[in-house]
């Protein structure tokens, strides 16, 4: 019993709806030239939007260089070469072509260890958000389709994850957990969890009162299958953005720790924590801070773009909180 | 009105209940107890061992345990640092106000330039200067603030030698500290040269402190600017002949100005979370410098403590910014 309805609009634009009552409707628009698909529809609404395009360009650049990382980097991240510490970019008087970016105080190729840390950071994004938002779907969900008691202790207990300062509460993770990537990926995990409960859970409290929820429950669906099956494909919109925007806030947060000393270590090719220890050198070899923050930034403003174009395709009315 | 806000007042009771729970439990899930991290490398011998669990009440049922915690709360008494020996409460108070300063000058630097900004990109929707301030927007939004500062820094102390690299003022100044803020202090004390090393010193933190709550309110402003001038009430000031300047201060910012003024509410944890870089690149001494030490020297006393208030504030500013929301539009106070 999944039928397709009036409410799965929000993945589409206006145009679509005729094509939506299924048989019935179809049939009796035969004759008009057949509505774009509901692909098509969105694609076309996307790529509108010029700053979304180049973001999605962007991230599509960014996972080519995360996936063949080990082909496209010109050195092994971690090789030291002892001749050439600190040696400036090339377009540099002194810089040399066989270090694009130069190199770091031990003599690694800083534009090597960037490209895998494209990697990283793109695996922490994944990671966390992925863990952030199923648990978060989850929760939310739960919240919204029984509400009562459990839904006030879900979103109390997200009060007050909200309450403290994302990065705060990502330090906090980490001060109970201990410094490191993968428990930084878990401290990012928790820091993006209440939005996305609070997303799921304002949607499934719309979706739950529609007719086709109804219709579903009468049909003799269970809680299971009306919360994961019938409701949540419905809601998942505002999810899929805020997914998107949450790869930004992860990758700036997984930066920061790392900048801290609290996220990856040494000699991880991570982009925050590679900027923390070049620090003492930034007077003399500006290049060694320069290249992982503008690195940071290239890549958190891919997903932004992105995310914005999504939500700017997916639903006009939804906007950036 | 009086309803609503003790209605706000008492839906926060139970997040302040939850947030000492999390202090609490932060202290318990940390890998080994106090004892064992006050014994160091060598270890310690089971009876002593017992004995000072004892003394700390750590071998109490939890329960017990977290009563007396909350009951040290409400007093006041958050323990003392490992470190400095200090009185947590104390040290937080002493800090407290360089954070202050910091946030307040970054939110006015935020608001004095984005709002504008965000105006202007309305106003001249679709223009190169709509683009820039959008790509402007977008890109500090994207920006990591400490390599924004390290940028800052590079740039305008090293390159052009304009402002001093870090701190709160000059090391020859002795100014008496009766307020806390430095700006305060130093003018009550009269010495313009303290004054104005201090302003000096304030400059690129706050910029770099400010540059993202600056996007979201120029995105904010923009987009909601944009709605209002679609109202017929917008509309019916142009019919009427009204200057085009009068329509758009008088009649369509001041509407425009309610969801602004709740994002620049709401901003507080991100400019407290902002501020936990912003200092530690400054060696600002505020309440981020010294958490970030506290986690690093694994002083859990501080890290709980700080933790606590800098929760209480938040939930305490944002329950403000609620009831300002409900005065200044009245359809909230009623739903």
């Amino acid at each position: 019993m999944r039928n397709r309805t009036a409410d799965e609009t929000q993945f589409m634009a206006e145009g679509d709806i005729a094509s939506l009552d299924g048989g019935a409707a179809a049939i009796a628009h035969a004759e008009e030239p057949s509505p774009p698909s509901r692909m098509r529809e969105f694609w076309r609404a996307y790529a509108q939007n010029r700053g979304a395009l180049i973001g999605l360009c962007l991230v599509a650049l960014l996972i080519l260089l995360a996936l063949g990382a080990d082909f496209i980097a010109p050195d092994p991240p971690n090789e030291q070469y002892r001749t050439f510490t600190l040696a400036p970019p090339a377009w540099h008087a002194d810089g040399t072509s066989r270090f694009l970016l130069g190199t770091d105080p031990v003599g690694r190729d800083i534009l090597s260890r960037l490209i895998h840390g494209t990697r990283l950071s793109l695996l922490i994004g994944t990671i966390s958000v992925a863990i952030s938002l199923t648990l978060g779907a989850i929760l939310g969900l739960v919240a919204g389709y029984f509400r009562g008691i459990v839904d006030t202790a879900i979103m109390r207990l997200m009060d007050v994850m909200l309450a403290l300062p994302s990065l705060l509460l990502a330090i906090a993770v980490v001060a109970i957990l201990g410094p490191g990537l993968v428990n930084a990926m878990y401290a990012i995990a928790i820091v993006l969890l209440p939005h996305y409960v609070r997303l799921a859970r304002a949607a499934v409290i719309a979706e739950a009162r529609r007719e086709y929820v109804t219709s579903s429950r009468i049909a003799g669906a269970g809680a299971l299958r009306l919360m994961f099956a019938t409701i949540l494909p419905n809601c998942a919109a505002p999810l899929i953005v805020q997914a998107t925007l949450g790869f930004s806030n992860a990758i700036l947060d997984a930066a920061a720790l790392g900048f801290l000393g609290l996220g990856a270590q040494p000699p991880t090719p991570e982009w925050g924590s590679m900027l923390a220890s070049a620090l003492e050198f930034i007077q003399r070899a500006p290049w060694v801070v320069t290249f992982p923050g503008l690195a940071i930034l290239i890549t958190v403003l891919a997903f932004n773009l992105t995310g914005d174009g999504l939500r700017d395709a997916l639903d006009p009315k939804l906007r950036r909180s | 009105m009086f309803g609503f806000v003790l209605r706000r007042v008492a839906l926060i009771v139970p997040t302040f209940v939850g947030v000492t729970l999390l202090a609490f439990a932060l202290i318990h899930l940390i890998p080994g107890d106090p004892v064992e991290n006050l014994s160091g490398e060598r270890g310690m011998d089971p009876e002593r061992r017992a004995r000072l669990l004892h003394e700390f009440g750590l071998d109490r049922p939890l329960a017990v345990q977290y009563a007396s915690y909350v009951g040290q709360v409400l007093r006041g008494d958050l323990g003392s640092s490992l470190t400095t020996h200090e009185s947590v409460a104390r040290e937080f108070a002493t800090l407290f106000p360089a954070t202050v300063e910091l946030a307040f000058f970054a939110l006015l630097f935020a608001v004095v330039v984005g709002l504008p900004a965000g105006i202007l990109a309305a106003v001249k929707r679709n223009t190169a200067a709509d683009y820039t301030v959008m790509g402007l927007s977008l890109t500090g939004y994207s920006m990591p603030i400490f390599w924004w500062a390290l940028l800052l820094i590079l740039f305008f102390s090293v390159q052009l030698g304009w402002t001093p690299v870090s701190g709160r003022i000059a090391v020859q100044y002795d100014v008496p500290m009766t307020t806390g803020f430095m700006l305060i202090d130093t003018l009550r004390a009269g010495d313009m040269a303290a004054f104005r090393s201090a302003l000096s010193h304030l400059i690129l933190p706050t910029i770099a402190l400010g540059t993202i709550p600056l996007a979201v309110i120029a995105r904010m402003t923009r987009s909601s600017m944009l709605e209002v001038l679609r109202e017929d009430y917008v509309r019916a000031a142009r019919a009427k002949g009204l200057p085009r300047w009068r329509v758009i201060v008088v009649h369509a910012l001041r509407n425009a100005l309610i969801p602004v003024i709740t994002v620049v509410g709401l901003q507080v944890g991100l400019l407290l979370s902002g501020a936990i870089l912003t200092e530690t690149i400054f060696s600002w001494p505020g309440v981020g410098n010294w958490l970030i030490h506290g986690v690093q020297s694994r002083d859990y006393p501080v890290v709980q403590g700080g933790i606590l208030l800098i929760a209480a504030i938040v939930i305490t500013v944002n329950l403000i910014v609620d009831m300002l929301y409900g005065v200044i539009n009245p359809r909230i106070r009623h739903a």
